[in-house]
């Protein structure tokens, strides 16, 4: 008979450790998912799941299970993922000069005719990915999680553990970032 | 380019972003990679931590104590007297205050 999640997360705390691995198969795309969004690279993303899991290993003891694992779980993966980008801030530092030439096409063909340039196109997928990476941490990560995913700023607070109002102190100056890097394309592009 | 337009293309690659979201795919036995690690930790015992906490509060404990005895050499030199003279009467005195106690007792 299949164990809950409540049984499984009693065992691991008894001391069973392989009562863990059912809970890691089960999360583990999730967890994937949600580090993808901060990181590209395959090894760093593994890196980052790696240690979400160990961390929730090792702080099992402080899930009261007044809220279901996966939330408790989640929170522990986006600030972990939010460590991730802060220790990789000085990587954000590129030209927008270095925009591939698929990325100009689009960006030209989005200004002369906006309906025609395709949202599932790489190169528009890979423009995106260019604009988060130069946002700071706060930034994309408040970005992230009120624009891509469309949380709310309370689901946003108790995820990042950051105030209400400063989630909406973020969230304004990460827009003002966002329309800032907008114009440093406009301005590297078109003067 | 217009302000309009710098607000419609941050709309349009918010919609690009929401269009396409991650993969969710796990590597192969990724799980088992993990429950290695796990199971690789070795399990923390509360002795080894204190005295291996013990041994590394040696060093300062140490550091401490020379620091003190260069205070009260110092502090004995700008007082005028000779330290060594001083230190070796007063550690004479404190050894043998037993036999002079007996000494005087006898008499």
């Amino acid at each position: 008979m299949e164990r809950t999640e409540a049984e499984l997360i009693a065992a691991v705390l008894k001391g069973d450790a392989a009562s863990f691995e059912p809970l890691i198969e089960k999360y583990s795309p999730r967890v994937f998912a949600t580090a993808r969004r901060y990181a590209r690279r395959d090894s760093e993303v593994e890196d980052i799941v790696q240690e979400v899991w160990l961390k929730a290993y090792q702080k099992l003891k402080s899930f009261r299970g007044e809220a279901p694992f996966e939330h408790w779980l989640m929170r522990l993966a986006v600030r972990t993922c939010y460590d991730f980008l802060r220790s990789h801030q000085r990587n954000r530092e590129s030209a927008f000069s270095d925009l591939s030439e698929p990325e100009d096409d689009w960006l030209e063909r989005f200004i002369h005719q906006p309906g025609a340039a395709r949202e599932d196109s790489d190169a528009a997928r890979q423009l995106v990915q260019r604009v988060l990476q130069h946002l700071s941490p706060p930034a994309r990560l408040v970005i992230t999680l009120l624009e891509i995913e469309d949380r709310s700023v309370k689901e946003i607070s108790k995820l990042t553990g950051w105030s209400v109002p400063l989630v909406k102190v973020r969230a304004f100056r990460a827009r003002a970032e966002m329309r800032k890097i907008l114009g440093k394309i406009a301005k590297d592009k078109y003067l | 380019m217009s302000h309009m337009k710098f607000v419609d293309l941050e709309k349009k690659l918010i919609s690009v972003a929401r269009a396409n979201p991650p993969s969710d795919r796990v590597p192969l036995a990724f799980e088992k990679r993990i429950m290695a690690i796990i199971m690789g930790r070795p399990v923390q015992d509360i002795w080894a931590a204190w005295a291996k906490a013990l041994w590394y509060a040696a060093a300062p404990c140490v550091a401490i104590m020379l620091l003190f005895s260069g205070w009260a050499l110092v502090q004995s030199y700008k007082n005028n007297q000779t330290p060594t003279v001083d230190l070796a009467q007063q550690l004479d005195n404190t050894l043998l205050a037993a036999v002079d106690q007996s000494n005087d007792s006898t008499r």
